[in-house]
């Protein structure tokens, strides 16, 4: 009652917390497939010694604590870090920077599967029609575009739904740095459990907000190949 | 058009090609005939140069094609290509159409009505829109082909084009091969397992066992004078090994297999070790009681049917006459002339039905004559 109480009325304060918590994970879900899609891409289409290696390396990092990262990543831009001088402690830009680092591996991974999801004959295809590598690769990229959606979206899944980072790089700042999911933990802690789960139910909305446009954008994608090809006419 | 030499493909050690020479011209259907796993593919492969040879030169159109990735690609535009299992990407129909104009960097308004032609051609407009993934086999092998067409290519290659698909499809298929060869002059090289399909749509026909060039020719020659007994299995004929020349007049020979004499023409001198190839269709069965002579068929042999199994309107006859002789019957005269196993007849082949075959008398592991 309470969670539909807070979203109705727009509860300012919490309004805050949810946006603050959208664009951090956004942001860090943005610069991760940035980053992710091309080098996964790179891995993918290149034969090198270790390649096998540096797959496994990269999936064992599916599992990395989120604790662990927001360490690491405290330990490099904190005053005396190496990256100190950037200030970025409990900044939301720090915390996109902890969450990004923290999903490029599993977004990374996930694309390379969805690469070699896409079926040899396919590229046997394309290079038969004249493409050269770059349009080959491109052309398979985006027929492996759905697969590569959900890579990203479980990459948001796990910037939006982690507490590690956001706590120790964010420090749960009020109107600052403080995100749904810190928030949840300090409610409960101080035993409004109604109020977290309403902060709970808040998340997965906008969960499902992000994941919709995803899902929209991917079909778009679609159309514009069938337009920019010159698909049926009228 | 094509010119190949001395071409050879391994992956590891396992030699898939070995020492391919042949000539493609201009204008013709050139279809590759052999069993799966003989090399087709692999050949096919080469030529589009999806693949490198371990040995050997193929030369497109006068220029060697062993030269940088940048003029392989130049010639490899000049081609088109369907493999055997179709694939099109996840898109529209014209613009699973459109790709190789895309890459060709053709501008959208006159590609636009290029993938409306190729459509047109292979009877795929209404489809233009659809999702090419929710087609059938069939409509999809026909996407592929005007896909390939629509760069207007000088070489069409295509792998086993209708191995996937029902009857009609392939009929359809094998339509519009005829059509593109005739309409625009491509050059087309087909590759099949199907013997009759590439009797229906070749001007020329090279037959690959093994991963050799076994013999290359005219559908006729292929057909009715195979070169050896492989490839004469291959086409459809029940080779009969073991034979003797015993007598040779000027091209009219005698030839001894077990206890039985033929008549064939052959220039094979006498003491020659011969296998005979003869086609179902060129048997003739008569009952035994019925007492006939007909001066052209020289050969005539008593038996006894041994085995009869249907083939879609005809029957296959074996007949049991010291060798064991095929003959292909309409399943309507089986029955008029009563014909069960076990019935006596004569069957009769003329001596030139019968083709005749050096062999070294070896007999092949699968053939059914020991």
């Amino acid at each position: 009652m309470q969670a539909i109480n807070l979203v109705v009325t727009l509860n300012p304060a919490v309004m805050q917390i949810a946006t603050l918590s959208l664009y951090i994970s956004l942001m860090a879900t943005i610069i991760a497939a940035l980053i992710a899609i091309p080098l996964g891409s790179l891995i993918h289409f290149h034969d090198f010694r270790g390649k096998r290696a540096l797959i496994i390396l990269i999936q064992t990092l599916y599992s990395v604590p989120t604790v662990v990262v927001g360490l690491v990543i405290y330990l490099l831009i904190s005053r005396s870090g190496p990256l100190g001088f950037l200030g970025l402690l409990f900044t939301p830009s720090g915390m996109i920077l902890g969450q990004t680092v923290l999903i490029i591996p599993i977004m990374m991974g996930l694309v390379i599967s969805a690469l070699s999801g896409v079926d040899r004959s396919i590229s046997d295809t394309l290079v038969s029609l004249g493409a050269t590598r770059l349009q080959e690769i491109v052309e398979i990229v985006k027929e492996a575009r759905f697969a590569i959606m959900s890579a990203v979206v479980l990459g948001f899944g796990r910037a939006i739904a982690e507490v590690g980072v956001a706590m120790m790089i964010g420090g749960n700042i009020r109107d600052q740095t403080r995100v749904l999911t810190t928030a949840i933990t300090l409610e409960t802690g101080m035993g409004n459990f109604a109020f977290s789960i309403a902060l709970g139910i808040i998340l997965l909305i906008v969960a499902l907000i992000v994941v919709v446009a995803l899902n929209l954008i991917t079909a778009g994608m679609s159309d514009d190949a069938q337009n920019a090809a010159g698909g049926p006419r009228g | 058009m094509i010119r190949i030499e001395g071409l050879a493909k391994s992956f590891g050690s396992h030699e898939i090609l070995k020492d391919i020479t042949l000539e493609i011209r201009k204008g013709e259907i050139f279809t590759l005939i052999g069993p799966s796993g003989s090399g087709k593919t692999t050949l096919i492969r080469l030529i589009d140069l999806l693949d490198y040879p371990t040995s050997g030169t193929i030369v497109f159109d006068g220029a060697d094609t062993a030269t940088s990735e940048k003029g392989r690609l130049a010639i490899r535009r000049r081609m088109g290509m369907v493999f055997q299992k179709p694939a099109v990407l996840n898109t529209t129909v014209s613009a699973n159409v459109a790709f190789g104009l895309k890459f060709r960097g053709v501008p959208a308004e006159e590609a636009r009505d290029r993938v409306q032609q190729a459509l047109d051609l292979v009877g795929l407009v209404d489809l233009a829109g659809r999702r090419a993934v929710t087609l059938s086999g069939g409509e999809m092998q026909r996407v592929a082909l005007a896909r390939a067409m629509v760069t207007h290519p000088d070489l069409l290659l295509l792998d086993e084009p209708t191995a996937n698909l029902d009857p009609v499809s392939s009929d359809l298929i094998e339509d519009l091969i005829l059509r593109i060869n005739k309409k625009f002059g491509t050059t087309i090289i087909l590759s099949t397992h199907d013997m009759i399909q590439g009797q229906r749509l070749a001007t020329r026909i090279g037959v690959i066992m093994n991963g050799r060039l076994a013999q290359t020719g005219s559908t006729s020659e292929i057909f009715y004078q195979p070169n050896g007994r492989e490839i004469a299995r291959l086409v459809g004929i029940d080779a009969i090994p073991n034979g003797i020349v015993t007598e040779n007049k000027e091209g009219h020979a005698l030839i001894r297999i077990g206890e039985t004499c033929f008549e064939a023409m052959t220039d094979l001198r006498e003491r020659q070790r011969v296998a005979l190839g003869i086609r179902p269709e060129e048997v003739s069965l008569t009952p035994a009681d019925a007492s006939l002579k007909r001066s052209s068929v020289r050969n005539q042999f008593t038996g006894r049917i041994t085995k009869m199994v249907p083939s879609g309107p005809f029957v296959r006859v074996s007949v049991d006459c010291g060798v064991r002789l095929t003959a292909l019957i309409t399943r309507r005269s089986c029955t008029e002339l009563g014909f069960e196993v076990g019935t006596p007849v004569v069957a009769g082949v003329k001596a030139t039905a019968i083709h005749v075959m050096a062999d070294d008398g070896r007999a092949t592991p699968s053939s059914p004559y020991p």
